[in-house]
């Protein structure tokens, strides 16, 4: 199976001295939906933000289809959504997605048709003439992650994009993640919602810097002979201590 | 670089501003209020007033430009829209000149409004005309704008920000020439002075009330002007960082 992401021997010290990833190592499969789970804190940003190149690696190595993570040539096939907004709240949805798609490169004829297609995706037609800070907080986080949808990602890095959402969106966001991994898109979810991670191809839970598993939902609860990924998830935490 | 994406920059700048119309009231009217203020305060004197008025339309602008651009670039590098952004194959110098582009704009215009009712509604004649006048403004205004700009990679907080404005801005308001000449104050300050760009700002609007001609010292003291606006925009772009220490 083709590598999206190769992370070897990762450790992160952030501020000085917190040690946010400690000695990390892990392939990630093209295509899937890959979700980081793991508590607050565990260094699923931090694992994130090396991956979408925002951090500058002192210890180890971050590679995406195959070039350091960060590269310019990267910067067009990989689309990043933060824990932040991450939108001008001043603008309207329109100018937003007007702005990223320029800023992506697309032409005034590509920008047109970008803004109508991922305000399809993300179900948002209605709102393309509102100001940002007028929506709702779901409808804001739908409109951060249509800014992730501009272009033609090849991998798409969302720092946990369903939270604070309520159960009918989360489960129209799964299912748009899962349409758009169906196009071969490498999507990496964070989450630290434990009934989040069933419903990705491949789990690598987070906990304390370190990656204590990566697996399928289904090998993972196989191998720990658990009924959920969470009991799973407890059940490797105490193996550990 | 790239112009389009500089362009857009600058458009997605002025339509943020256009949201907002009570920050736009407030920059172009603002200036005209304090000058006007000023006029009553040397009601029985008008020729102090007179003399001292082109200088302040140098300062009024810059001073305002500098705290809306220093907390505009702040509030974009504090809300994530920047870090997005450099993950984009946007530039920083697109990223910083879209800016300074879209502040030069609304420079522009403030300055203009400002010059236009000192001299016209308040009838003050300035020797080396209008022309010279908004020029002078324009560029001072300018100067503010990109010291902002510059300014805001040292913030972490906006309180921060607001108080670049008298830690950068008010000791070169001190010695720029305005409350005393250069040439009696202590050595140090004279030389502190002839390092920062508001002497030469002053000192171009100085020279527009002391010549009816367009003097070599004038071009000069804008040149330096536009030379510190260009050099404070290039370390701009330089603070923005695509990466953090990790």
């Amino acid at each position: 199976m083709d590598t999206a992401v190769r992370i070897e021997k990762l450790s992160v010290t952030l501020g000085g001295n917190v040690k946010a990833l400690k000695n990390v190592s892990v392939d990630l499969p093209v295509g899937k939906t890959i979700g980081f789970i793991g508590p607050s804190g565990a260094g699923k940003t931090t694992l994130i933000k090396s991956i979408v190149g925002m951090l500058k690696i002192s210890s180890g190595t971050v590679e995406v289809f195959g070039r350091m993570a960060g590269s310019s040539e990267l910067r067009n096939i990989v689309t990043y959504m933060g824990q932040e907004l991450s939108v001008y709240t001043d603008l309207t949805v329109r100018e937003n997605l007007e702005y990223f798609a320029t800023m992506s490169g697309q032409t005034r004829r590509e920008v047109k048709a970008t803004v109508k297609n991922v305000l399809d995706q993300v179900d948002m037609t209605d709102k393309v003439d509102a100001l940002v800070e007028d929506l709702s907080g779901g409808q804001k986080q739908r409109v951060s992650l249509a800014l992730a949808l501009i272009g033609s990602p090849k991998l798409m890095v969302l720092d946990e994009p369903t939270v604070g959402l309520d159960p009918v969106l989360r489960d129209r966001l799964w299912t748009l993640f899962d349409k758009l991994s169906g196009t071969g898109i490498t999507m990496i979810i964070s989450s630290h919602s434990m009934d989040e991670a069933e419903r990705c191809d491949d789990l690598v839970l987070i906990r304390d810097g370190h990656i204590i598993a990566h697996d399928s939902p289904k090998g993972l609860l196989e191998k720990t002979n658990t009924r959920n990924v969470e009991r799973a998830f407890l059940k490797l935490v105490g193996e550990r201590e | 670089m790239s112009v389009i994406k500089t362009l857009a920059t600058s458009k997605r700048v002025i339509k943020q501003l256009y949201h907002d119309p009570r920050t736009l009231v407030l920059l172009f009217v603002v200036p005209s209020i304090l000058i006007v203020i000023l006029r009553y305060v040397f009601e029985s004197q008008k020729v102090v007033f007179d003399s001292l008025v082109p200088m302040l339309l140098g300062v009024f602008p810059m001073t305002m430009m500098f705290l809306i651009t220093s907390i505009a670039t702040l509030r974009e590098r504090r809300s994530g829209t920047l870090a997005r952004l450099m993950t984009t194959p946007m530039s920083k110098l697109d990223f910083i000149m879209g800016y300074a582009l879209a502040f030069f704009l609304v420079a522009f215009i403030q300055s203009s409004i400002t010059v236009f009712i000192t001299l016209s509604l308040l009838d003050v004649t300035v020797l080396g005309g209008t022309f010279a006048t908004v020029v002078g403004a324009v560029t001072s205004a300018m100067l503010g704008t990109s010291l902002g700009l510059c300014a805001s990679a040292f913030a972490t907080s906006e309180f921060q920000a607001v108080q670049f404005m008298p830690a950068v801005l008010f000791p070169q308001l001190l010695v720029c020439g305005l409350f005393a000449p250069r040439d009696q104050m202590s050595q140090l300050l004279q030389w502190f002075s002839d390092l920062m760009p508001l002497t030469y700002s002053v000192d171009a609007m100085k020279q527009v009330t002391m010549s009816a001609n367009w003097t070599g010292d004038h071009t000069k003291d804008l040149i330096i002007v536009l030379g510190f606006t260009l050099a404070a925009l290039i370390l701009g772009s330089l603070t923005i960082r695509r990466q953090e220490k990790g």
